[in-house]
């Protein structure tokens, strides 16, 4: 009995750490343009639990490193199948590279270091790449979905950085 | 009433997003606040509705074909409403993201972007430059130092670039002063300050992101004094000198001044800092040595809701507004300038004060402009502005880092980011007594070609007059206006905001520099007298880039303030054109906007100098003289050409 009661209030007490991580989190998602998918990103990171608002920021460029690089190599495939849209991809490859050669270092250093304006301008820099990216197509882009989640990632990068400013 | 884009309400431009329900489990603790919470939620709901419609003006203009043909007097087309702008002032495409696939990038090609190299303003070669440092005149050379990336076009790796002039407007790049080597500057050798010593030595105090990224400031000192280039740079062994106080978080501590000397001979340093987030502030600190430091008890000044103070400057003026001053200098017939870079707006901010030295508090002459929330040391794309005083020629001189507006791909296509501005002079504004005034140093005449002027050209209503000069890319304008009322004038409500497209009764009127003949590209800087309802006239000073460039990749923006014109003076603007950068000083200085502007068309012999007239009930009499200016040829040191003695 006294063991169950134990166990319990140790359940309790574990919900209650986890419930607080949780609400910086809540909070801070509920500050940026798209609370599911700042959510989700950092949840995808179990540091995301521990971390502050910098940690959080850092997670977040992670998360924009990682599909911008996903969303080159689709890029990069797509220049193979489909020659007639040679001319928008290309540009989109130059554009994501950017991303990933000069906003995510710059953004991630940046937070590292403590000067944090630089990531917000790094963060809002992708988010006009991944824009133009698929303004290139005028309407028949065969990578909407994957601009568009780079471009809300960043905008969210963004936002989380602001409140470090 | 009037948005200018400076005052646009900071509340706007950060408004929190709509909060989602909480859900369930939060619910059951948080009961007792849940109507609150509702009323909250509509609140945030409705400013977010407000910021959203806002934002969604934010798109620039469409451009239209303008049917101004040059000396008609027919009226333009004007365009229906100006829209509002929400966006901040000095924002950038790289802090502002704009809706999803409506936009497509430029194909830029590399004589555009050569072209966007400046001719005679201070830049590297190559990659990413930010923060003007340690600014100096020593043994018969100006230094000027900045942060600068030795890797890439973006900044990070961040090194102290050097270069010298014997004049502030020729540089030779030398080798870089510092690197980040050691624990306490490891990760970033940041923006610091030179104080030169009455016995001849000279200090370099500069911030260093350590090891662990705290912010702490360390020393440094020229390996020989003896050399005149200053080139090698010794680390004090026990840096850091001072570290982050209790109550000042370990990343929000840099930037250090120059010193100034107190009437008992100990030395004064200041540091931006925040307080509990919002509130501005700048620490002081005491020495004798630079190598021990006191915090003194307070701040020297504090300015709640402006946020992080960066780069802060603070140094007298001479009231009776003639030459700069020693830093050190105070008494009688001195004010002291205050000047902090906002990291939250990215502006550079100024206040006139009182100093003093005795309480080491600061106290600003008028309290409703303090630092912060008055006056802007420029009113355009500018940050992280630092002087210095000259005691060669006895001038305090400005030093103000511009930035790009165009993307991330641009800058590493063309392998460089960010320019200077040309060094201004700065002294006090004894005609106004609130402002100071800001003025090319005298150097730059140095570059001047050949002139043309032209005298009391009648510029009728709505129309453009084309102005005969050769290329119109590296310029010194000088132009005086005066307006010929030609028809009744009621109050009116206008800024800047919407560009010279907007007509009202007397105004716009100005230039249109780096404009093609057919101006489908134009960047116009000009004023807007209005009229008030008290019957005086208020006037703004403006430079309007958003028909700088067809390419919808950049960002363009309005920028501009309201300039004091007094009594007996005409409207007077001086213009450096110079390639992909603007500066323009109105009223003698009193107020200054630099622009970046990365025109498709205007550019080369393309590129034009016209006068314009969008006012609806004026003539203007514009005299005019313009110089073309040569390119300042900034380039490596030629150590194997010159032998040192």
């Amino acid at each position: 009995m006294f063991l169950s009661i134990a166990t319990l209030l140790l359940f309790v007490s574990q919900c209650n750490i986890v419930q607080s991580d949780a609400n910086l989190i809540q909070q801070i998602c509920k500050r940026t343009p798209n609370f599911n998918i700042c959510v989700t990103s950092l949840q995808s990171d179990p540091k995301s639990s521990t971390a502050d608002i910098n940690g959080l920021a850092l997670i977040m460029v992670g998360v924009l490193k990682a599909k911008s690089t996903s969303t080159l190599n689709l890029i990069n495939q797509k220049l193979k199948e489909s020659p007639a849209l040679k001319q928008p991809l290309t540009s989109c490859a130059s554009k994501y590279n950017a991303i990933l050669t000069g906003d995510i270092p710059q953004a991630t250093e940046a937070l590292q270091k403590g000067n944090p304006k630089f990531a917000e301008s790094g963060a809002n820099d992708a988010a006009l790449e991944a824009d133009l990216c698929e303004g290139g197509f005028k309407g028949s882009s065969p990578i909407t979905a994957s601009n568009k989640l780079v471009h809300d990632i960043s905008v969210v990068t963004a936002a989380i950085v602001r409140n470090l400013l | 009433m009037d948005t200018n884009p400076s005052d646009t309400p900071s509340d706007l431009e950060h408004a929190p997003y709509t909060p989602l329900p909480d859900n369930p489990s939060q619910a059951r603790i948080r009961r007792p606040f849940k109507v609150f919470a509702a009323i909250f939620a509509s609140v945030i709901f409705l400013l977010s509705l407000v910021t959203l419609i806002i934002n969604q003006s934010q798109e620039p203009l469409p451009v239209q074909n303008q049917n101004r043909s040059p000396s008609t007097s027919r009226p333009t087309k004007s365009f229906s409403k100006p829209e509002p702008r929400g966006v901040a002032q000095g924002v950038s495409p790289k802090s502002n993201p704009s809706f999803f696939g409506d936009k497509v990038s430029y194909n830029w090609t590399n004589a555009m972007f050569s072209w966007q190299r400046t001719g005679y303003h201070f830049q590297p070669e190559k990659n990413w430059m930010n923060d003007p440092d340690g600014p100096l005149f020593y043994k018969g050379w100006y230094h000027l130092f900045y942060q600068y990336n030795p890797d890439s076009a973006t900044w990070g790796n961040i090194t102290w670039g050097h270069a010298v002039s014997t004049d502030l407007i020729h540089w030779l790049y030398l080798p870089l002063a510092m690197v980040p080597d050691h624990w306490y500057d490891i990760n970033g050798v940041w923006t610091g300050s030179a104080t030169l010593l009455p016995d001849g030595r000279i200090v370099m105090l500069y911030t260093g992101s350590t090891n662990e990224s705290v912010q702490v400031q360390n020393l440094a000192y020229p390996a020989n004094l003896s050399d005149p280039l200053l080139i090698d740079w010794i680390k004090y062994p026990n840096n850091p000198v001072i570290k982050p106080p209790k109550g000042i978080e370990a990343d929000e501590f840099r930037d250090p001044t120059t010193a100034w000397m107190e009437p008992n001979g100990t030395w004064r340093i200041t540091i931006g800092s925040r307080h509990k987030k919002t509130i501005g502030i700048s620490l002081v600190y005491q020495t004798s040595d630079f190598t021990t430091f006191k915090l003194m008890n307070g701040v020297l000044h504090a300015v709640p809701g402006t946020g992080m103070w960066e780069c802060v400057d603070f140094y007298p003026v001479s009231v009776n507004g003639s030459t700069g001053l020693d830093t050190s200098a105070n008494g009688p017939g001195t004010k002291h300038v205050l000047k902090a870079s906002l990291d939250d707006t990215k502006r550079d901010h100024y206040a006139l004060g009182v100093y003093d030295p005795v309480a080491d508090k600061w106290t600003p002459d008028n309290p409703k402009e303090d630092v912060g929330i008055g006056l802007q040391v420029d009113y355009g794309r500018y940050y992280a502005s630092k002087t210095f005083y000259d005691q060669n020629k006895r001038r305090r001189i400005l030093w103000g880092w511009i930035n790009e507006t165009d993307t991330e791909t641009d800058d590493l296509a063309k392998g460089w980011a960010s320019v200077q501005t040309i060094p201004r002079n700065v002294i006090f504004d004894n005609k106004t007594g609130t402002n100071i005034l800001q003025w090319p140093v005298e150097e730059i005449e140095s570059l001047r070609l050949r002139s043309t002027e032209f005298r009391e050209i009648v510029v009728g209503p709505g129309s453009v007059v084309p102005l005969d000069i050769g290329q119109a890319t590296q310029l010194d304008i000088f132009a005086e206006f005066e307006l010929e009322i030609t028809s009744e004038t009621k109050p009116e409500n206008y800024g800047c905001r919407g560009g010279a497209v907007d007509r009202s009764a007397l105004g716009p009127f100005g230039l249109l520099v780096i404009a093609d003949k057919t101006l489908s590209e134009l960047t116009p800087i000009f004023f807007r007298p209005v009229k008030t309802i008290e019957d005086t006239v208020k006037t703004y000073f403006c430079a309007d880039e958003t028909r700088s460039t067809k390419a919808p990749d950049v960002f363009k923006q309005v920028y501009g303030t309201t300039v004091p014109v007094l009594a007996d003076e005409k409207f007077q603007m001086r213009v450096l054109v110079d390639h992909s950068i603007v500066e323009s000083f109105g009223q003698g200085g009193r107020r200054v906007i630099t622009s970046r502007i990365y025109p498709t068309e205007a550019i080369f012999g393309n590129a034009k100098l016209f006068l314009f007239n969008n006012a609806t009930g004026v003539n203007v009499k514009a005299t005019l003289k313009i110089w073309e200016l040569n390119s300042a040829f900034i380039h490596p040191f030629p150590f194997d050409q010159i032998r040192m003695e």
